[in-house]
């Protein structure tokens, strides 16, 4: 008997460290590859022009600008409306039964491939509000895409203040928003942050839901022009630039980027976080 | 329906008689007078149902607790105590699915009827919890935060009210010195005091302990003991106990409240040495419960 067991907990063994092995391995290899590929391509000039036939030149600056717009857009959006849905519907919401309803839709529409959050940002958005492609329709098609991860984060990490905390605050003679902004939020901000950088992560990787509202266009076009003219984002650009130019090596550079934004990103959000973390301790 | 005559906690009528003598003696028309004896601070529950979805926690309460009294709730696990304590500053209106019928009679007025706001009542009756809750900011910020609700902004005025509270809940010798730390590094027992001081800073008029001592160890349930005894001078304090050496220690009057009903209200030494009813005594001498 023991011998047995023994066996089989060295099997077990073996097969977690192989599965992490491989796991490890191959976002290695990936990252790896991902760098031996794209990093020759890699120059200041590239980075910081935009694409041009006549000069035969190839500069992703549109492109790296647009995602960052999507990104504000989004997020200026989906932050308040995707915290405060969540915050009604852990603390005010009385319904109960409704509000299973509605967090059970939200988490349905997780699971939506993007592709269909494009087509009905495109109806929606460009059809019937009229406007045209470019990133404030790309953007609004996102903030749709993302509310849901917002909202389900954020009422996680809300639902995980003890409610001795809200008790607290009521029995001095706090009212229902002040304990909310003064215990509940502050209580809940690691939760939320950890929400936002999920969705930043989402849009900068998005490229399916963008192709129909927020475009092609690779053109410098400034801030306040691209809110209604096609641009393409980092992810959108790789596609075109793979797809359609067979511009591999731009593709793999532009990938590298995308690995590079999304890491400062998630470093930055979790410095954040952990700050907020350390100063409530 | 219970027959509220036979209910021995009808013992406002001598008080308010005394009070309506001496404002006549002042001068003063009746139905003034009335208002004015009812209007001492006083809590007094009248006819006190509540309903937990179709559970039915509390019936008929009928009691008066007394201007500056420390008045001890006991009785055995799950009988009420800790649902007619939240009845007293609304906290119950926070649970889902609780109804409440009759009346909480504080300052001469209903805390339920429609013209009061919860956070209103509870500024000015205070409440301490069985498990210590501070919120995860500094000792200094948890004693203002009930001030700040208030308004009271003025930093001067804030140190004050952090070290007279502090003070009164004997926790200032072993925090003036990190008051800007975090209250979660306090141990249970600081934390526990701390909640009492939070409690004392928005200058309660009435406090309401629920168990604030069943975790404590009995140099720091000593100290909260002592505590309640010095604050009992300045406020009217209801406090829940499992523990009778300490009900007796501390209490003025001792209520018993068995499956949803009060039993006996009466003077702690009557209900300990003496209590009228059959059921009480069971209890307090340890048959059942
Ligand atoms: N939120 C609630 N929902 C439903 N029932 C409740 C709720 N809170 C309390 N009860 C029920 O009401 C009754 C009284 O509970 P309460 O907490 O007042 O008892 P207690 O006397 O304080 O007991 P203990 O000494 O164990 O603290 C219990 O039967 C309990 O199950
Ligand atoms: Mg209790």
């Amino acid at each position: 008997m023991p011998k047995s067991r023994k066996f089989k907990n060295a099997l077990l063994k073996f097969f977690m460290y192989l599965s992490t092995g491989i796991t490890f391995s191959i976002l290695l290899l990936i990252i790896g590859y991902i760098l031996f590929k794209g990093l020759p391509g890699l120059n200041i000039k590239m980075l910081t022009t935009q694409t041009s036939y006549i000069d035969k030149n190839i500069g992703i600056l549109p492109n790296i600008l647009n995602t960052l717009y999507i990104i504000f857009v989004s997020m200026l959006f989906a932050v308040p409306l995707g915290i405060g849905a969540a915050v009604y519907l852990t603390e005010y919401a009385k319904c109960k039964p409704l509000v299973k309803a509605i967090s059970f839709a939200i988490e349905t529409l997780m699971g939506i491939p993007s592709i269909i959050y494009g087509l009905v940002g495109m109806l929606f958005f460009t059809s019937i509000m009229g406007l045209k492609q470019g990133i404030l329709a790309g953007g609004l098609t996102l903030t749709v895409m993302i509310i849901p991860t917002i909202v389900t984060t954020t009422k996680e990490s809300l639902a995980a203040v003890p409610n001795s905390l809200r008790e607290g605050s009521l029995a001095l003679g706090s009212g229902k928003w002040h304990m909310i902004k003064t215990v509940v939020l502050p209580n809940a901000k690691n939760g939320i942050i950890t929400g936002c950088v999920l969705a930043v992560g989402r849009i900068t990787g998005e490229s399916a839901a963008l192709l129909f509202t927020a475009g092609f266009g690779l053109k410098l076009v400034g801030f306040i022009k691209a809110l209604q003219s096609s641009s393409a984002t980092l992810t959108v650009a790789l596609y075109i630039y793979a797809s359609e130019q067979g511009e591999f090596n731009i593709a793999f550079t532009i990938a590298l980027i995308l690995v590079a934004i999304t890491f400062i990103i998630n470093t930055v959000c979790y410095a954040l976080g952990n700050k907020i973390g350390k100063k409530n301790k | 329906m219970q027959n509220l005559k036979s209910n021995p906690s009808f013992i406002t009528i001598g008080e308010n008689a005394k009070m309506i003598n001496t404002a006549q003696k002042e001068g003063l028309k009746k139905e003034n007078v009335l208002s004015l004896a009812k209007s001492s601070k006083t809590i007094e529950a009248k006819n006190l149902c509540l309903w937990y979805k179709n559970f039915n926690a509390l019936k008929n309460i009928n009691i008066n607790i007394g201007e500056k009294q420390v008045v001890a709730l006991i009785g055995p696990s799950g009988c009420g105590k800790s649902t007619f304590l939240r009845t007293l500053n609304r906290m119950n209106d926070t649970v889902e699915g609780c109804k409440i019928t009759g009346e909480v009679l504080f300052e001469g007025k209903n805390i339920y009827s429609s013209s009061v706001s919860a956070p209103e009542i509870r500024a000015k009756i205070g409440m301490v919890f069985q498990k210590a809750n501070p919120f995860p900011m500094s000792i200094y910020d948890n004693i203002a935060y009930g001030p700040r609700i208030q308004g009271i902004h003025s930093k001067q005025v804030l140190n004050e009210l952090v070290e007279t509270s502090l003070k009164s809940a004997a926790l200032w010798d072993e925090t003036k010195d990190r008051l800007k730390k975090s209250a979660l590094g306090l141990s249970g027992g600081q934390q526990q005091r701390l909640c009492i001081a939070r409690a004392l800073a928005i200058k309660p008029q009435v406090l309401l302990m629920d168990e604030a001592t069943s975790a404590l160890d009995p140099i720091s349930t000593g100290k909260i003991e002592e505590l309640i005894l010095q604050l009992k001078k300045d406020y009217t304090i209801v406090t829940v106990t499992h523990n009778m050496q300490q009900a007796a220690r501390i209490s003025d009057k001792t209520a018993f409240f068995l499956l949803g009903e009060l039993i006996e209200y009466n003077d702690t030494d009557i209900i300990f040495s003496n209590p009228e009813n059959a059921k009480t005594k069971d209890y307090i001498t340890g048959r059942f419960g």
